[in-house]
């Protein structure tokens, strides 16, 4: 048993705006606390207790992260971590080795996190690397938006069969790929690229079953409703870093009013068209429709200057990025399901378009009112690595050092951004919201985000000081599990975490039509695309409902 | 000695029948890199009695995986596994700077054990790929590589182009899975719908099971693919005669090749080691990566290495997620550093840095020169293989082990990085890779806590 004694809770589940008080952990949980009993004490006097972080869009394992990996040895090599007794070597910077992923993870407070698009025939690869990622329990998102069998079941004509036919699928992709959730990709836009057609609006159709990214959107958010997932579909817009791209991003936001979506790395969705076509800020338009939507979520996907290895499964737009300076370009087409690339990339300051970027992100998470629709994310390692969180809470909570940051920009980005008229300071509750509490309940994980009786004992606790960067850079101490993981920045412990799936109800069956069209098309044996219960062994389930 | 009952798994797809053959189907063949996850094996008794489907060289492999088994022997005199096991750990342990080398033919479960190996002893960690498709590798970290799955190649490839390699001979089933005859999605006509063009040194079966045979000069790949890169960028050459010879094939070729290129709507080159062991080694994969990447402004084009052994491509797969690097790792520092050269196994062996091995799913006797193998014969060698073969006659310490993907479950990657489970379909009274090196790992680790 363990207490944590005196410290400052911020748990903004169960309403603790820095009230002091104990919270006492037990066999994995919090528990009420006990009459007696031996137990060990951690005198957080003078520290903030929050819930262990929760990061809900990170590229951290999988086959394009390792693609990553390996063809970038120049983030390695002055980033690295020797073995010590209780942990594994590794090295990397915007693409860490598994095991640097999971301590770093937990230097910074955080317990849980959720790799962001898994392609189904490499499924088994992501759980590999997950299996490898220490301390944090881990889940995955499920690549569904240019999905062959989701194709072929959105063109059948009869409404109400295919509604029932694609939650059918749904549940059986994410039950055979181990998935929490349904992950969409600039939906039919990465078909269009192995067709080398153009651009892919909202209402193109789409080779070779003549669906339309809106019906592909809303016919999978209506399939997560029906199956009442504990996480809504997770979507990736049209159009990701285009100027301009707002008509889109607004025209699908409103495609899917009604129906419970996370937007994901929004940041990237929000621009709108400049002096002579550069990128001006969108995100007050965005922010409103945001404001005036309860019903959706979103992560800002922020923008850190300095290097970045960019990863998606939008090949088309990787391939835009390649074209941008000319860097190196890897890609892979995955049959039937999606594509992928990644383009190592440099943000700078004084490139007006990433300085609008930069603005973007910080205006979104400012206008937005609700901190419990927006969550903290830099789509790492895309926008940013997520080592550089505690940089952007402390944009986020100090006016001053924002206004600071604001003078490094290209002067120009006064013109075509508002960040500079906005004077919103997070308080250190919003920031609970928007890295544990926020995510925890967008994913439906009642047990996480939280410290409130029978939560989760995965607990960040952090010193209390002026400089908020300092503050979340280094928490005095992290518990997984009731273990403390973390002390003062340094390791002292490390055990696998849990693997996090969600607990379909259907009959483990793909329908006949389809499980012919897969074996007759796939280079795969069906037998062989399941993944096995081996590369999820003590998965925890989450009920849908 | 290892629990050997620990890795067994349910046996799936599983038909009885009334002479008791039970009959394992989407079974996967783990000899080369196309690794064919349809075949079907009949067992009777715990014996393998017939193999289906599977090329001439897998359905052998499968049907004589059981027999010739080596015996546990240090230096030549058989002793039981548990001895091998200490002994292993007691060289590895007192070494100075060992070498963990092999794993191509390892299940990724067992490769990460020998990951630790590695990383426990700050040892040198290699594998066969920084002598084969290695310069293929690092062509990737300086251009990168637009590739594909093998089933787009099935269902949308009109164009394909063997490069330096002989898949007729080598994944003996590659073109009527993949490559060549497959009728897919978008690929209806099937054979006959494709282009089928092949680029290599001398005739060879593949070559004459293309449409097209371009013979070129040997030494020539970085020449070709350069050449071919301004034809498709429309560059002046500065050579006027179509008929001049470019690596010894007239001009006119190249220029109808990078027409056909720019033309196909989904172009593929299968690249082998006549494109990455080619004088100037990285340099020829790259120029060929650089021309792929270049022809994806007119339409789709990609390239994919022919890996060889059935999961190399899996070892550059998790040495890349546990060190950050897919190859010629060295772990002196504490923490994993890359140099090919300095750190890969042909370097070490020449320059004679190493004092002990753990060689695991690779025969060094077979691959390596006889510099490099009569160095391994001078210093202890440990090494793990379920079959007898030439390191099995001399190295220090053997021990033998289930077959992968027969007797013990795992997972291999697929040329094109595809994970598959290989399955466990006899018992075998050996213990598998992944249950020896756990042992040998926990008796090191025991013996630095002491």
């Amino acid at each position: 048993m363990l207490r944590i004694a005196n410290g400052r809770v911020y748990d903004p589940q169960n309403g603790c705006r820095g009230e002091l008080a104990d919270v006492w952990l037990h066999d994995g949980r919090v528990v009420s606390e006990p009459p007696g009993g031996e137990f060990e004490t951690i005198d957080a006097s003078g520290c903030a207790v929050l819930p262990g972080g929760v990061e809900i869009h990170s590229h951290v394992a999988g086959a394009k992260v390792n693609n990553g990996r390996i063809m970038c040895p120049e983030d390695h090599a002055d980033h690295f971590r020797q073995h010590t007794p209780v942990t594994r070597a590794g090295c990397g910077y915007t693409v860490p080795t598994t095991f640097m992923t999971g301590y770093e993870y937990a230097r910074l407070g955080y317990t849980t996190l959720f790799e962001a698009a898994v392609p189904p025939l490499t499924a088994r690869h992501a759980h590999e690397e997950l299996r490898d990622i220490p301390i944090v329990d881990a889940g995955c998102y499920t690549v569904m938006g240019n999905n062959y069998l989701v194709l072929k079941v959105l063109s059948d004509p009869d409404p109400s069969s295919r509604r029932e036919r694609l939650r059918e699928l749904v549940a059986w992709l994410l039950w055979a790929t181990k998935g929490y959730g349904v992950k969409i990709v600039n939906p039919g836009g990465v078909e269009n690229w192995k067709w080398n057609h153009g651009v892919t609006d909202l209402d193109t159709p789409v080779p070779p079953f003549g669906v339309t990214p809106r019906q592909i959107v809303s016919g999978l958010a209506q399939a997560a409703d029906d199956l009442r997932l504990p996480h809504p579909i997770h979507l990736h817009m049209n159009h990701l870093g285009e100027p301009g791209n707002i008509a889109t991003t607004l025209a699908t936001i409103h495609a899917l009013s009604g129906h419970r979506t996370h937007f994901t790395h929004l940041q990237f969705h929000a621009y709108d068209v400049g002096e002579r076509g550069g990128y001006a800020s969108g995100a007050p338009r965005i922010a409103q429709c945001m404001n005036e939507h309860p019903e959706f979520t979103c992560d800002v996907g922020q923008l850190v200057f300095g290097p970045v290895t960019t990863m998606t499964a939008d090949a088309p737009m990787e391939f835009r990025l390649h074209h941008l300076q000319k860097n190196k370009w890897a890609n892979v087409d995955v049959e039937m399901e999606t594509g992928s690339g990644v383009v190592p990339l440099v943000y700078r300051p004084s490139v007006l378009p990433n300085a609008v970027q930069w603005c973007v992100g910080l205006e979104l998470m400012l206008l937005i009112k609700n901190p419990w629709q927006i969550f903290l994310t830099t789509d790492h390692p895309n926008a940013g690595p997520f080592v550089a969180y505690p940089l952007i809470i402390r944009l986020l909570m100090d006016l001053d050092f924002r206004r600071s940051w604001l003078e490094k920009l290209h002067p120009g980005v006064k013109r075509v951004s508002c960040l500079h008229e906005l004077t919103r300071e997070y308080t250190l509750d919003e920031i609970a919201i928007v890295t544990r509490a926020g995510p925890a309940r967008a994913l439906g994980l009642g047990s996480k985000g939280h410290l409130g009786i029978g939560a989760d004992a995965d607990v960040a606790i952090y010193r209390l000081g002026a400089d908020a960067q300092s503050m979340f850079s280094q928490p005095a101490w992290v518990v997984k599990h009731g273990t403390v993981v973390v002390r003062d920045g340094e390791l002292t412990a490390s055990f696998s975490g849990r693997p996090l799936g969600v607990d379909v109800q259907h009959d483990r069956r793909l329908a006949p039509d389809l499980a012919e069209y897969f074996e007759k098309y796939s280079s795969v044996e069906l037998d062989n695309y399941v993944v096995e219960d081996e590369y999820v062994p003590d998965l925890s389930l989450v009920a849908c409902g | 000695m290892p629990d050997t009952t620990s890795s067994q798994v349910p046996l799936e797809n599983v038909t009885p029948r009334p002479t008791d053959i039970t009959v394992h189907r989407s079974v996967v063949c783990t000899f080369c890199g196309c690794l064919c996850d349809d075949i079907e094996v009949e067992v009777q008794d715990n014996q393998i009695r017939k193999v289906k489907k599977a090329c001439l060289i897998g359905r052998n492999k499968i049907m004589h995986s059981q027999s010739n088994s080596p015996r546990p022997t240090i230096q030549g005199r058989e002793v039981s596994i548990a001895d091998t096991i200490a002994e292993a750990a007691r060289i590895l342990r007192t070494a100075k700077f060992p070498l963990v080398y092999g794993l191509s033919s390892a299940t990724t479960e067992a490769q990460k054990e020998l990951v630790e190996i590695a990383e426990i002893l700050d040892g040198n960690l290699d594998n066969p790929s920084s002598y084969c498709h290695g310069p293929g590798v690092m062509a990737r970290q300086q251009v990168g590589l637009a590739t594909c799955t093998l089933g787009e190649v099935k269902n949308r490839a009109d164009l394909v182009i063997f490069w330096g390699c002989n898949p007729m001979e080598s994944h003996m089933r590659h073109l009527s899975r993949y490559s060549s005859q497959p009728k897919g999605l978008f690929t209806g006509e099937g054979r006959k719908g494709r282009k089928i063009i092949a680029i290599d040194i001398r005739p060879t079966a593949t070559t004459k099971a293309a449409d097209q045979f371009i013979q070129v000069e040997p030494g020539t790949t970085f020449e070709t693919a350069t050449v071919l890169r301004a034809l498709v960028r429309g560059l002046k050459l500065g050579i006027s005669d179509d008929n001049a010879l470019v690596a010894g094939v007239p001009l006119r070729v190249w220029r109808e090749l990078a027409e056909a290129i720019k033309s196909c709507k989904y172009g593929v080159i299968f690249f082998g080691l006549g494109v990455t062991q080619c004088r100037g080694r990285d340099l020829n994969p790259e120029q060929l990566s650089v021309l792929v990447r270049e022809v994806n402004d007119f339409t789709r084009f990609y390239a994919i290495p022919m890996r060889g052994h059935g999961n190399v491509a899996g070892c550059n797969q998790v040495m890349g997620w546990q060190t950050g690097y897919p190859l010629a790792v060295n772990f002196s520092r504490g923490y994993p550093r890359y140099n090919p050269g300095e750190f890969s196994v042909l370097g070490l062996l020449g320059r004679k840095e190493i004092d002990a091995a753990l060689i695991v799913a690779t025969d060094p006797g077979a691959h390596l020169p006889q510099d490099s193998v009569r160095y391994l014969r001078d210093i202890p060698t440990i090494y793990l293989e379920p079959h007898n073969n030439t390191t099995t006659g001399w190295a220090t310490v053997v021990i033998p082990v289930a077959p992968a993907g027969v007797a013990a479950a795992g997972t291999f990657y697929r040329m094109d990085n595809i994970p598959l489970r290989v399955k466990k379909i006899v018992e075998s009274p050996l213990p598998s890779d992944e249950e020896v090196l756990r042992s040998i790992k926990e008796k090191i680790v025991h013996a630095q806590d002491c």
